[in-house]
């Protein structure tokens, strides 16, 4: 565990792998919600990273630090009360066949390796309510596109390198697009529900074949 | 009768903002929130207003609103003035940087600053559109919060809770300028940036036309990638603001309020938080130069 400055009012701690970033985000979002960390406001996991933000107090990244050194980044959480989400989609998505030929997988294969999968969520970021979902068979693990999409439909079901994701709202993106989620489908992001992102860390989440159009 | 104000005109961009919407980055949600805080804090003391009211981000003036009731505004980032048109044939100049109270019905004008970018208007009681995770700001990058203003648009307006301030002086203001010396503070990515910190202390960035709310490029000498990190990819990680980012090409990019939370390029500094509100006022041209520093361990 490397922990690096990133700027005066962040601390980037970096570490070797999904279960090291699960471990530490997960002990310091715990210790914030407890209130036992006055001053931090951002606790960030991504692929390799957490960042830990701390505007105005030295103090809190002191803190963090101290935390840091009773964390053991091998100590997994158990995956927490997030719970389970079933997201049914529709398998059009317009790279279907390019995902299947680079998979050497028919498109029904790819349907149902994604289908059998259990993704779990590793962190958010990009847009808001988009999650990192970890757990992808290692076929379906590719590249993404090229070029990226200026738009990409809300709801678009896609994957890239060793996430799988779902755009929680119209944007630009450059992920492989496999399907998308149906009409009913629950909803990623809300800003008036508590907590206001569906899929957050730790959640786990399974698709659904919802049939074809 | 109902506190608005009546968006009569607007320039290339007018935003509803206040101190942002932080620690919500680990679900993709940017901090947002005004770009020049000073200024923005400033115009809400003026009117009498508590720091986390909201106001507006005028970029570049060309804002004109009635108000359809009798209230105090107050105008600062670059000096500048307000003009105020009461009826059809009366109009009057007021100064920015103080109090200006407002008759109802009477129209108040920003003008395009003539040094800076953006102005900051504050209005008494607030602008209390409804608030999106705690904060009214507008984010142009998520789409978040209120949408930008566009003429005809109604923003409420809260009642004052308290007197503005009586005996401000004319504050001593000056013109935004436009070359800046920042501190960056290296990290947490120099060491992929070939001599980090000698590169960054001896070049000098123009501003780039095409900054925004997200963030603001930086053309000059390509910094280029460290050879014991060539081939190397990054995978994405969280990003503050003033973070200064390096893609491939070697032109810096400065990130803003509006930055996504998540970056895949390294990060060679990150601009002291007392001084970005400068990248606030820049104008494309500008020139910028840093001053590297190392940070003391916490």
């Amino acid at each position: 565990m490397d922990v690096l400055p990133a700027g005066p009012e962040a601390l980037l701690v970096d570490l070797d792998g999904l279960d090291a970033v699960a471990a530490v985000g997960a002990a310091l979002r715990d210790a914030l919600d407890r209130g036992d960390l006055p001053g931090v406001v951002d606790v960030v996991p991504a692929a390799r990273t957490v960042l830990v933000t701390a505007p105005g107090s030295r103090d809190a990244l002191r803190a963090v630090r101290t935390l840091l050194e009773h964390v053991d980044p091998a100590d997994v959480p158990e995956r927490r009360e997030a719970g389970t989400v079933e997201l049914p989609v529709v398998y059009d998505g317009e790279d279907l066949e390019l995902v299947a030929r680079d998979a050497g997988w028919s498109a029904d294969e790819v349907v149902a390796a994604h289908t059998g999968a259990e993704l779990t969520v590793a962190f958010g970021g990009f847009a808001p309510g988009f999650a990192y979902l970890a757990g992808l068979p290692e076929a379906l693990q590719q590249p993404r596109l090229d070029t990226p999409r200026p738009r990409i439909p809300s709801g678009s079901v896609g994957v890239a390198g060793e996430f799988g994701g779902v755009y929680p709202r119209t944007s630009p993106g450059g992920w492989r697009l496999i399907g998308r989620l149906t009409d009913d489908a629950p909803t990623l992001f809300d800003p008036d529900r508590d907590p206001p992102a569906l899929l957050v860390p730790g959640t786990t989440v399974r698709f659904r074949d919802a049939g074809r159009p | 009768m109902t506190r608005e104000l009546v968006v009569t005109e607007v320039g290339p961009q007018a935003l509803v903002v206040d101190r942002g919407r932080p620690g919500w980055a680990h679900i993709g949600v940017p901090p947002a929130g005004a770009l020049d805080g000073p200024a923005h804090a400033l115009a809400q003391r003026l009117v009498g207003n508590p720091p986390d009211a909201a106001g507006l981000e005028i970029l570049l003036g060309g804002l004109g609103l009635r108000a359809t009731a009798a209230t105090t505004v107050a105008l600062t980032g670059p000096p500048g003035g307000l003009r105020i048109r009461r009826g059809d044939d009366r109009e009057r100049a007021a100064a920015s940087h103080q109090p200006v109270h407002l008759a109802a019905g009477d129209v108040v004008v920003v003008p395009p600053p003539t040094s800076g970018l953006r102005g900051y208007l504050a209005v008494g009681g607030g602008i209390v559109v409804d608030e999106v995770l705690g904060s009214r700001s507008a984010d142009t990058l998520s789409g978040l919060g209120p949408a930008p203003l566009e003429a005809g648009a109604r923003l409420p307006v809260g009642a004052p809770t308290t007197i503005p301030p009586v005996g401000t002086g004319a504050l001593g203001v000056s013109a935004a300028p436009d070359a800046v010396r920042v501190r960056l503070h290296l990290g947490p990515r120099a060491d992929w940036v070939d001599d980090a910190a000698e590169r960054l202390r001896a070049g000098t960035w123009t501003v780039a036309p095409t900054g925004d709310r997200v963030g603001v490029r930086l053309e000059g000498p390509a910094l280029e990638r460290a050879a014991a990190r060539r081939g190397e990819e990054l995978r994405s990680e969280g990003l503050v603001g003033g973070a200064v980012q390096v893609p491939p090409d070697g032109q810096p990019v400065v990130f803003l309020a509006d930055h996504p939370t998540t970056g895949g390029y390294p990060v060679v500094g990150v601009v002291d938080p007392a001084e970005l509100a400068a990248f606030a006022q820049l104008r494309p041209g500008s020139s910028v130069r840093f001053s590297p520093l190392v940070i003391p361990p916490v």
